[in-house]
């Protein structure tokens, strides 16, 4: 059936009882340009269709056309909440395929500024999902915080959140004096925000009303569509790769799998999702802690950046656990200095194929809920 | 399980449909699936009890010039094993059987192959374009693409 034809019989499906809503693109709760559209029956969802690519930039193809080192700034701009993550992958999937070790000084700054950045992401997850279900303050609690982390990736690169500061083979720039004291200090402040957000959202009755019970997630279902991250584990799914398949140093820390375990209604349902993010904020904060106890001052984190990145003939797909899941690149090279093919794995565009699943039969409010504990941003879903 | 012992089990079990077997890449050694055969592979890739892979990692779509590829890594939760399947179809007639059926989240990196790359799988119940806007022309990331001047009329300005 050509494109066209299924085009129109999508819309000769309306039937009377029924309506079909358009959420989005411009819409504050689909958390970017994503459109929804919901076929309702009453009140009750019957069917979801995503309607992606409103943001879609060809980043694939730009990469065919670019050199390696010159493709780093476009992979911040797939997941701009958490960039620190996101070029992690790409410089361990060349640093593979080039055979380079790097540094130890380089491994844990590394580590703890793509901790920093996790706990930012879910500063961000948790404040905006609690805004989906009406509460605010917390919003401006967790956005106070986000702001002291964001001061010291700053200080690292220069850059507020689009870093460009991971290099193959090492890192831009070396620390500041005084980093050390200024992360102690934001696990201090993260960990008395948490406590504060513990009672006035997570364990706040109304939010537990609203949230528990709803878009429950199977964990057979969660497999079988890969989702990864806060929303597998959410389902009560033991799978960290920092944990499963330790990359950089990930092995010498000492840090929990927070999951799912249905404390206030069904394992897998939007309050768990939510529940881990929280709850591994406080393993990133340990982690943190144990990376500064232990990092090296000594040693130059860009000795072994090469001046010109031209990996061998091959291909390697490498992953990390990022925030919102498993990013994975998969790079082919041609032995020249630009990629012969670079596809990018979102993790939120694997997450978000499951909302057609999880989200039939609850109320239409509930969608809003249960696509804020997905925990998607555009730029990696439409890429 | 490692790679050359799953290419091995599938020899037997599939005999000339799997081709060849790749250990030189720096990562995953991949092993070449005759393209038909590939949905039967995938099958017993994802139930026999011995492989379990019920985790679809990445579906990636080529271009080889005078084929297209596709690419899947797949990783098992139970085992911790992974492995790399490739298949190729002729650009003229680019039709590869779906995995949709097997890994519901293939559902969406097909309809990304299709959109991006053109590949036609052979069982999908929904391949639409998913990236590009419905009525696009063309397949976008082939090497041979050329951006088109007009869009429903309209000049393009670079």
């Amino acid at each position: 059936m050509s494109d066209k034809k299924r085009l129109d019989l999508e819309y000769s499906q309306i039937e009377s009882d029924k309506m079909r809503i358009n959420v989005g693109p411009q819409h504050p709760s689909t958390h970017g340009v994503l459109r929804l559209e919901v076929e309702v029956d009453g009140e009750i969802v019957t069917e979801v269709i995503p309607h992606l690519g409103y943001l879609h930039r060809s980043f694939e193809k730009h990469c065919e056309k670019m050199t390696y080192p010159q493709v780093m700034p476009y992979i911040d701009r797939l997941d701009y909440i958490s960039a620190m993550n996101n070029e992690w992958p790409y410089v361990m999937a060349l640093e593979k395929l080039m055979d380079i070790k790097v540094p130890e000084k380089v491994d844990y700054i590394r580590v703890i500024l793509a901790e920093l950045n996790r706990i930012a992401n879910h500063q961000i997850a948790v404040a905006t999902f609690g805004l989906d279900a009406g509460a605010f303050t917390p919003f401006l609690f967790f956005f106070r915080d986000r702001e002291y982390i964001l001061w010291i990736l700053e200080k690292m690169s220069g850059a507020r959140l689009l870093y460009n500061y991971f290099r193959v083979g090492g890192l831009a720039a070396d620390v500041y004096p005084g980093f050390k004291e200024d992360c102690l200090n934001i696990v201090k402040q993260v960990r008395k925000t948490n406590a504060e957000v513990m009672d006035l959202l997570i364990y706040n009755s109304i939010f537990i009303k609203r949230s528990a019970n709803v878009g429950i997630l199977r964990p057979d279902v969660a497999i079988n569509f890969a989702c990864s991250g806060p929303v597998l584990r959410g389902s009560g799914v033991k799978y960290d790769l920092r944990k499963d398949e330790p990359y950089s140093i990930y092995d010498r820390f000492d840090f929990d799998i927070p999951v799912g375990k249905g404390e206030v209604g069904v394992v897998g349902d939007c309050w768990d999702r939510n529940m881990v993010r929280v709850q591994e904020m406080e393993q990133s904060c340990r982690i943190i802690e144990q990376a500064i106890a232990q990092m090296p001052m000594e040693g130059d984190v860009s000795a072994l950046v090469p001046k010109r990145i031209k990996p061998p003939k091959g291909e390697v797909y490498m992953r990390a656990e990022n925030p919102k899941g498993d990013l994975g690149f998969y790079i082919v090279s041609n032995g020249t200095d630009k990629p012969e093919r670079l596809k990018a794995r979102g993790a939120s565009f694997v997450n978000l194929s499951v909302i057609p699943e999880i989200s039939k039969g609850y109320m239409f409010a509930d969608l809003i809920l249960i696509l804020g504990s997905i925990d998607i941003v555009l730029g990696e879903v439409d890429r | 399980m490692l790679a050359n012992e799953i290419f091995d089990r599938l020899k037997t079990e599939f005999g000339d449909a799997i081709l060849a077997f790749d250990d030189t890449q720096p990562t995953d050694p991949f092993i070449m699936v005759q393209t038909d055969k590939v949905f039967d592979v995938c099958y017993s890739l994802r139930d026999n009890d011995e492989f379990q892979f019920d985790y679809l990692m990445c579906l990636t779509g080529m271009d080889l010039g005078e084929n297209v590829g596709v690419v899947y890594h797949l990783y098992s939760m139970k085992f911790k094993h992974k492995v790399v399947l490739k298949v190729v179809a002729p650009k003229a007639d680019p039709k590869v059987p779906s995995v949709e059926m097997l890994w519901k989240t293939a559902d969406w990196h097909e309809r990304e192959a299709y959109d991006l790359m053109g590949v036609q799988f052979e069982g999908h119940r929904n391949l639409i374009r998913i990236l590009c806007p419905y009525d696009w022309e063309g397949h976008p990331l082939r090497k041979d693409y050329e951006t088109p001047e007009f869009y429903h009329g309209m000049k393009v300005s670079y």
